[in-house]
């Protein structure tokens, strides 16, 4: 449920599901962004879900923040429920070229790599929200022993298919971008692929991952296929 | 014969925008589009464009062009010195008034003035990559026309259809220089200590060297967070006043991250948006606290006064 319903600025209204980061909070995000987009509702420029919040921004020459906080007070959520989501397997490298970040991850966790790669690939991850750069997925949880801050100095570039961990979460960079979190190997699939309008991204807000490791042998020759 | 122009000399930050994208944040994709509506819709009207036609934008030193092809008519908006050459003999130009150009002819944007961003208009269909409805030129995910990149000197764009109608289009317009930013209390706003908070509507800051068509930077008194210096990420709008660790507010401009972790102090009002964007590097700037109802309002007013303006044309 929304706990409160505010304004951001003058052209968005700011729906609040609480403080916690957890699926529950989220999944109810989630629930509200899908019911709001199947809606399309012209006037609304944009959507955008994230752990506990709901961002929607509207164009004020066509509406304004009462009018669409009454649409979203009066929306009909569980008409909505076809929480269809996806299960995506993604193949991870973890060769020494890839995995930047893992000394400082077996320094700061203080297990080994085997043990890191182990705990981190034998779990499945729920995707919370996508964004920051386009198609950047937000996964978690991560178990409590994995759990390491942001880098210190975040790095100028970080390579196109990343898969690094920050907090509870782990995120696949889908273009080269700055970027400070600790990388644990690269996925040689596109996560982001701009001539697809319709679905750009292949992993979407409530579906499922698993990461699957690969040699570098199959890294090397998975795109030639 | 194909019309075209061709970019003797890029500038610093020439793209090709429009009205941007809609209803993609939610996949990390931007709004983009023109920084500046006002300035955008005139460029298209002045040259006998739909007003959402796709026009160069330039940042501070725009770029100098040579046309081949049948007459075509531009137009240039924003604060801009430029010349037009014709025939080797330089003719100053002025904003807010259209010129029919001949081929051969060139057009030099030489610099904006004490602005940031500027317009140029050409009367036609000009050839460009439409991604999600929009050529709106991301550089960042390179997202659009011309690759998602920069104009870059050398290169060619070719003209589909020329408007017919090249009358002359004139407007009588000044930039108005805005002296506070209004801005809307943000959800995060009690995260900042009482110093702060004052600080926050009382003090000048200065726009930073750093900032671009993602954010702007700015510099001055430090804003002192009593809570958190993060927040769990959500979304950003363009506007939105984040306020890192280091205490220096960072505006989201039209090409901003979709999601962000930094406590929100304020909004830009989206009717000093426009003017907000021309506050150029190194200038002061000064927030001023305004209502929900108060900044709808002013929108209405603004928007009024643009239609105005185009009506006028």
């Amino acid at each position: 449920m929304i706990k409160n319903i505010s304004n951001l600025g003058d052209a968005a209204v700011y729906c609040d599901f609480g403080v916690e980061v957890n699926k529950s909070i989220n999944s109810e995000v989630i629930k509200y962004f899908k019911a709001l987009k199947k809606e399309n509702i012209e006037s609304i420029n944009n959507l955008t879900p994230s752990y506990n919040k709901l961002i929607v921004s509207y164009d004020l020459r066509k509406t304004n923040f009462r009018e669409v906080k009454k649409l979203i007070e009066n929306l009909n959520v569980n008409e909505t429920q076809d929480n269809n989501s996806n299960k995506i397997e993604i193949p991870v490298c973890c060769d020494d070229q890839f995995s930047l970040d893992i000394k400082r991850l077996e320094e700061k966790l203080n297990i080994s790599r085997d043990k890191i790669l182990e705990n981190f690939f034998s779990k499945e991850y729920f995707c919370y929200m996508t964004g920051f750069i386009a198609g950047m997925p937000f996964l978690g949880d991560l178990d409590e022993n994995m759990r390491v801050p942001r880098l210190e100095t975040p790095r100028v570039k970080v390579p196109k298919g990343s898969v690094a961990l920050t907090e509870q979460f782990a995120n696949i960079y889908t273009f080269e971008s700055p970027g400070g979190w600790n990388i644990l190997g690269n996925t040689p699939v596109d996560v982001f692929d701009n001539s697809k309008e319709l679905e750009p991204n292949l992993i979407n807000p409530g579906d499922i991952v698993v990461f699957k490791q690969i040699n570098l042998e199959k890294y090397n020759s998975y795109n030639d296929k | 014969m194909t019309n075209n122009f061709e970019i003797i000399r890029a500038g610093v930050n020439t793209t090709f925008q429009d009205q941007g994208r809609n209803n993609l944040y939610h996949i990390g994709i931007p709004f983009s589009g023109a920084m500046d509506n006002r300035n955008y819709s005139l460029a298209n009207k002045l040259a006998g464009n739909k007003l959402n036609s796709p026009v160069i934008e330039f940042a501070y030193q725009g770029p100098h062009i040579k046309y081949l092809g049948e007459n075509i008519n531009i137009a240039v908006t924003g604060d801009i010195v430029f010349k037009i050459i014709k025939n080797g003999t330089e003719i100053d130009g002025n904003c807010y008034e259209s010129y029919q150009i001949e081929s051969g002819d060139e057009i030099n944007l030489i610099s904006t003035n004490k602005s940031v961003y500027g317009y140029l208009a050409f009367g036609g269909e000009l050839d460009l990559k439409f991604q999600w409805n929009s050529c709106s030129i991301n550089t960042k995910a390179n997202i659009g026309s011309n690759n998602g990149k920069k104009l870059e000197n050398g290169q060619k764009v070719n003209i589909l259809n020329i408007n017919s109608d090249q009358s002359k289009k004139k407007t009588n317009y000044i930039n108005s220089k805005v002296e506070n930013i209004r801005v809307i209390k943000g959800p995060n706003f009690d995260y900042f200590s009482e110093e702060g908070k004052k600080i926050f509507f009382e003090k000048e800051f200065s726009v930073s060297k750093l900032s671009d068509r993602m954010g702007m930077r700015l510099e001055g008194p430090k804003i002192e967070n009593i809570v958190n210096t993060n927040i769990k990420s959500e979304g950003l709008l363009k506007g939105v006043i984040q306020v890192p660790a280091d205490g220096n507010p960072i505006i989201m401009l039209s090409d901003h991250g979709t999601i962000g972790g930094y406590p929100k102090i304020g909004v830009v009002a989206s009717v000093d948006y426009d003017r907000l964007v021309q506050i150029s590097p190194g200038s002061k700037i000064k927030f001023k606290e305004i209502n929900l109802s108060d900044a709808e309002t002013l929108f209405k007013l603004y928007e009024m006064d643009t239609q105005n303006l185009l009506n006028q044309i």
